[in-house]
């Protein structure tokens, strides 16, 4: 069996999209209604958010999000609880982004396993370092097939790029500029120049971009020049508690309008 | 007495070999390292493979110990506190860091960070406060130095100490308001950290106390490790003895405490008390007493004891004294607790108040509520009456004004 991960990337004549959501918001029991709006939806790779007290990557809107998901009562056995169908709402990559605290805390042996158990495909911990991962994490995430993502940025140097890549992860995050997630876009000659040149580096690992990317635009810029992109807190803003399958369909409708082909 | 700052047989860095030290990841013992997103890398490897260069250097030492005699007022001096010894017992020694300009020891740091910023190129200072103290120092450090600076400082923190805000202001510094979250400490490092993501170029964080990624703690202990350089020399001088047999420190980060240790950490006759807040008591729910009623977890890039829920999520604690009022404790810390090389002592609020008018009433200083902690700690003791014990007095009490009138205990 290809993975599910592996699956994705071979489709390589159309764009593709990761989208980003906490779970447990806008109220508790959203997480699987979002899922299954984002299985029907034109959306290559889910990530799931698990909310963390002190998000310290994560610009104004996740933090909100991450605080309405705790003060909900979200919690990982509450997030684990919730996917135990996953594999039956969606058969698309998920994975599970969240903080290094709340793997350590409730073990991280204890919450590999589960997220095998439920089906999930990887893992993103941002304030993991790769020092740190090889030590403590790489034999559990092996041991439960899950794949690591490393976030890289443009100032990330050429050395440490290959070593991420060495890694094996699921893809590469790519980082669009030095933000925190949800900044502004905007024409950047820096974030073009940084595309183009991690293209040149022909990695092994797949590269989907995020943080900052909020509409059809810059999305299709960002795949000409990667694998993907990565959407998290236009689609957060862009939920409508009291319409949310429609706000999703709604949103990534217009995100990734019909048939647009990778461009050459 | 003739002790100078500049003297050379206390150099910044100690190069001996030490059993409590930092190892290259920047752990001690299982606390510590640099959990950071990615985003950080550049700015804290920067650091990393400068700070120790730089910090040894003989220009930087001279420009560094000069502005702390000259401008600081150190050395600071050790007083043999009469009439506490003779209620305790024990020759009891203050280390009057009180005594410092803007009142506390967090100067050391801010001035030291701040000259290291300039050689790192840097242009701006940004830095977090909680009780506002290191937002002092560290204003009137840019003030000094001619660095804009701005301090970040959770909404309900400016409320509590609303003087340290517009101290803050006049010395030219621009506080911003840190709403996420709980809106305290915690919070305004989160947002400074976070600023300093989105200005990685021309910026330094001026971290106010032994905590965040490697080499934060390790970086601001050998600032504030002039402390116990100069109880050493003035130990000498005043009992023939460079080590006393306690030194006893509020611990809230634990910078003052750090600074305290530093140079008895492998001396093992010393022995070493950190003090911890458990403000309401250790039972209440309502403590910041870190190593007693935390576990081990990640916060603001290290690894360390934590106030923390089943799920990882990090508490609020709480303390009446605002600067010991931190979910964490730097890493040193965690370690000297896990390692059983410090003693750690829990103090409510009520004991830290009693503490703090019993010195007043006795000595003639008005501690810090923080540094009352420190003091009410001796009561957990039977010193020898040889006995030498050293308290860091950390800092004074005129920011702490409204809160000795509100608890109305004198
Ligand atoms: C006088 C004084 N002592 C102690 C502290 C606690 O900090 P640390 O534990 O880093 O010394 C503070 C913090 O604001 C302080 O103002």
């Amino acid at each position: 069996m290809t993975n599910r991960i592996e699956q994705i990337f071979q489709e390589k004549d159309r764009e593709k999209l990761t989208i980003y959501f906490t779970a447990g918001h806008p109220k508790l029991e959203d997480t699987t209604i979002i899922l299954k709006a984002l299985d029907k939806a034109d959306v290559d790779i889910i990530e799931i958010g698990m909310p963390y007290s002190d998000p310290l990557a994560d610009g104004p809107t996740i933090q909100q999000s991450s605080m309405k998901a705790l003060a909900n009562g979200m919690n990982l056995d509450k997030l684990f609880e919730q996917l135990a169908d996953l594999r039956k709402l969606t058969d698309k990559p998920v994975f599970i982004m969240g903080y290094c605290n709340n793997v350590l805390k409730y073990g991280t042996e204890k919450f590999c396993k589960r997220c095998a158990e439920v089906g999930i495909d990887g893992l993103i911990l941002p304030d993991m370092p790769m020092h740190e991962f090889k030590l403590q994490f790489k034999p559990i995430f092996e041991k439960y097939k899950l794949k690591n993502v490393f976030l890289i940025t443009p100032k990330t140097s050429e050395e440490r790029i290959r070593e991420v890549d060495a890694q094996e992860g699921g893809f590469i995050y790519m980082v669009s500029s030095s933000s925190t997630t949800g900044g502004s876009w905007g024409d950047s000659p820096e974030r073009l120049d940084y595309l183009k040149r991690i293209q040149k580096m022909n990695l092994k690992t797949p590269r989907m971009v995020g943080f900052g990317i909020s509409d059809h635009e810059a999305l299709s810029m960002v795949n000409q020049y990667a694998d993907g992109g990565i959407i998290g807190s236009a689609f957060i803003k862009a939920l409508d508690e009291n319409d949310l399958e429609r706000s999703v369909e709604r949103f990534i409708g217009k995100i990734k309008p019909p048939s647009p082909k990778k461009a050459p | 007495m003739n002790i100078s700052v500049l003297d050379t047989r206390y150099t910044l860095v100690n190069t001996k070999e030490m059993e409590i030290k930092i190892d290259e990841n920047g752990y001690y013992g299982e606390f510590g390292g640099a959990y950071i997103p990615e985003l950080l890398h550049p700015n804290i490897e920067e650091l990393k493979n400068n700070y120790l260069k730089i910090s040894a250097d003989p220009e930087f030492q001279e420009e560094f110990k000069a502005l702390l005699k000259d401008y600081v007022g150190r050395p600071t001096p050790l007083y043999l506190a009469k009439r506490l010894s003779a209620k305790h017992g024990a020759k009891i020694y203050l280390k009057r860091e009180d005594l410092n300009h803007t009142g506390a020891h967090k100067i050391n740091n801010a001035i030291g960070q701040a000259l290291l910023a300039k050689r790192l190129g840097k242009k701006k200072i940004i830095a977090e406060t909680g009780a506002g103290q290191h937002g002092v120092a560290t204003a009137t450090a840019c003030a000094l130095l001619d660095l804009p600076c701005k301090v970040f400082m959770g909404v309900k923190d400016m409320e509590r100490q609303k003087p340290n805000v517009e101290r803050m202001r006049i010395l030219g510094a621009e506080v911003i308001p840190a709403t996420s979250g709980s809106k305290t400490l915690k919070d305004a490092t989160n947002e400074a950290m976070r600023f300093w993501i989105n200005n990685p170029d021309d910026t330094h964080y001026i971290i106010g106390s032994v905590v965040g990624p490697h080499p934060f703690p390790d970086m601001v202990t050998r600032f504030q490790s002039v402390i116990s350089e100069e109880m050493m020399a003035q130990l000498q001088e005043q009992e023939g003895t460079n080590a006393p047999d306690y030194v006893v420190a509020c611990v809230g980060g634990g910078s003052n405490a750090a600074g305290a240790f530093y140079h008895y950490l492998n001396n093992e006759k010393v022995k070493l008390v950190a003090v911890e807040a458990a403000g309401h008591g250790l039972d209440s729910g309502e403590t910041a007493a870190t190593t007693a009623r935390g576990s081990s977890g990640v916060l603001h890039g290290f690894k360390t004891l934590l106030m923390q829920s089943e799920d990882g999520q990090v508490t609020e604690p709480y303390s009446i004294s605002a600067g010991l009022d931190y979910p964490g404790i730097g890493p040193l810390h965690a370690h000297l607790y896990a390692s059983k090389r410090g003693i750690f002592k829990y103090v409510t609020d009520k004991e830290a108040m009693d503490a703090g008018v019993e010195l007043s009433k006795l000595e003639g200083i008005i501690p810090a509520v923080e540094t009352a902690h420190a003091l009410a700690a001796l009561d957990q003791f039977e010193f020898k009456k040889d006995d030498i014990v050293v308290i860091n007095l950390s800092g004074r009490g005129d920011k702490d004004l409204q809160t000795y009138i509100n608890f109305g205990n004198y």
